[in-house]
């Protein structure tokens, strides 16, 4: 097999259109996983049933479901009574709502790791509910899951490319579609190492992050 | 223990501190069970404010309970607690006793610090924030106010240099420390203190109790203690209760408790323990 840099140099104008796809996938989908799954975590702690249990039915629901499944409906089916968006748009929003289900995972761990000392402190000392929460709660919940919230942004990024089949050309749906084109492979393998090129710095962000917050 | 006197009834939410002496704890036949174990049967005790009143007996006889109910931490099954006359976890409503909203059980609650056996200080806040976190979110202080008087506070305990550091940072006794003096920056009227030095090395158990000995000194602090450090109580408490079984089984001054006891339960468990 030969190695061209012909080819290479072809395929670069769109693969960065596809790294921009993906950094906006995983950038924002993040986002949604950390906020929504933050959302679900304490809705899930609820004590009014009628908040707990569709909440609890409707994560363990998309968590129990392949992720694919999930775009295409997002993308065939809601337009039918819903908004219709853009397939970056739908896929961001596809892989933001699917991780948020496992980030509420880790955030009930992380809150429930937290020591019941901790709760009959705030409650000798008369602190409100929300200030409990705030204030003492969740800064010690966040220490103990920047770890494993890392490691689903890493496993996001690798799912990213799934978003192509709805037509959200990441950099891995134009190197496959670019290949196709020219049978060619070059761009495939610049694809595989610029995974890595993302992946790594990632996971020394979040290792670094750690550090700080971990006391 | 005063169980001839009668709370007043409705004095409102201890807006003015009861003057000294009158009743400011009362449990009214109160039951306390975990599953089949009846921690606290049919309990009749008073504290009368400004008082020391050490609680003593063997482990499970209901002591701790007793602290946590007061804290609201537990519910009682039956009976009644009020503090300053004021019912704690019930309200009285169109002459019925209904459960107390969250309100109410949070004015009531306000009067009554609380020093835990692990300490439970926030390891997210440096020791001033510790101090001044409640005294300004629940009590309205300005952060200026709530400082100086946690600084106060910490001069109190022997701390002042150690304000700016995390918890910890910090030897057991040191955050136990801070812990009293976090209790205290909220001015509750009783201080309760749930076996404060158990966790501690014995060489910084002294530290510990040397600060509660000055506050027991120098305040007019109500204090409701569970410890085993006989010669504390003996040196603090006006007051001391014997449990045994859920039940008070004999109280009375410290000298008499601890030198010549009426009950032969009370005489072996001293015998254990001293």
């Amino acid at each position: 097999m030969n190695w061209d840099w012909n080819v290479v140099d072809d395929f670069m104008p769109r693969f960065w259109d596809g790294v921009l796809v993906t950094l906006q996938a995983l950038a924002v989908g993040t986002l949604i996983a950390f906020a929504l799954g933050l959302v679900w975590a304490l809705a899930q702690r609820s004590a009014q049933a009628w908040v707990r249990l569709p909440v609890i039915a409707v994560t363990e629901f998309i968590r129990n479901t392949p992720l694919l499944v999930q775009l295409f409906f997002l993308f065939y089916v809601v337009p039918d009574f819903g908004p219709s968006m853009s397939p970056l748009t739908t896929g961001i929003i596809g892989l933001g709502l699917h991780y948020s289900t496992y980030t509420a995972e880790v955030y009930r761990a992380g809150i429930e790791g937290v020591p019941a000392g901790q709760w009959e402190a705030a409650t000798a000392l008369s602190l409100s509910r929300g200030r409990t929460w705030r204030a003492v709660i969740l800064p010690q919940a966040i220490r103990r899951v920047v770890p494993p919230l890392g490691n689903y942004v890493v496993a996001m990024l690798k799912d990213s490319p799934m978003i192509a089949t709805i037509g959200a050309f990441d950099m891995l749906g134009e190197a496959q579609a670019f290949s196709n084109e020219t049978f060619t492979t070059e761009a495939l393998t610049v694809v595989g190492v610029a995974f890595i090129v993302i992946a790594y710095p990632a996971s020394l962000l979040i290792r670094a992050l750690e550090r700080r917050l971990v006391r | 223990m005063s169980a001839d006197t009668h709370p007043a009834e409705n004095t409102g939410l201890l807006a003015n501190p009861p003057v000294d002496g009158s009743e400011l704890i009362r449990f009214d036949q109160v039951t306390k069970r975990f599953g089949d174990n009846t921690v606290l049967d049919r309990l009749d005790f008073s504290v009368d404010s400004g008082k020391h009143v050490t609680l003593i007996g063997p482990s499970g006889s209901g002591k701790t309970t007793i602290l946590r109910l007061l804290m609201t931490l537990t519910e009682p099954d039956e009976g009644t607690i009020r503090v300053g006359g004021e019912l704690l976890t019930h309200e009285e409503r169109n002459g019925k006793l209904v459960r107390a909203g969250e309100k109410h059980v949070r004015e009531v609650r306000k009067n009554i610090g609380m020093v835990f056996q692990q300490f439970n200080l926030f390891p997210n806040m440096k020791v001033l924030r510790n101090i001044t976190e409640a005294p300004v979110t629940v009590l309205g202080l300005s952060k200026d106010e709530a400082e100086e008087r946690a600084r106060e506070l910490l001069e109190l305990v022997g701390l002042t240099e150690h304000l700016d550091k995390y918890p910890t940072q910090l030897s057991g006794g040191q955050q136990q420390r801070v812990a009293i003096a976090r209790a205290l920056a909220m001015r509750p009227q009783v201080l309760l203190l749930d076996e404060v030095t158990s966790a501690l090395d014995p060489e910084l158990v002294v530290g510990v109790l040397d600060v509660l000995r000055d506050i027991a000194r120098t305040t007019d602090i109500t204090m409701l203690c569970v410890t085993h450090e006989m010669s504390f109580a003996r040196d603090i408490s006006d007051q001391v209760l014997m449990f045994d079984s859920g039940r008070v089984i004999e109280s009375g001054p410290p000298e008499k408790i601890f030198s010549e006891p009426e009950k032969e339960r009370t005489r072996e468990f001293l015998k254990a323990v001293l």
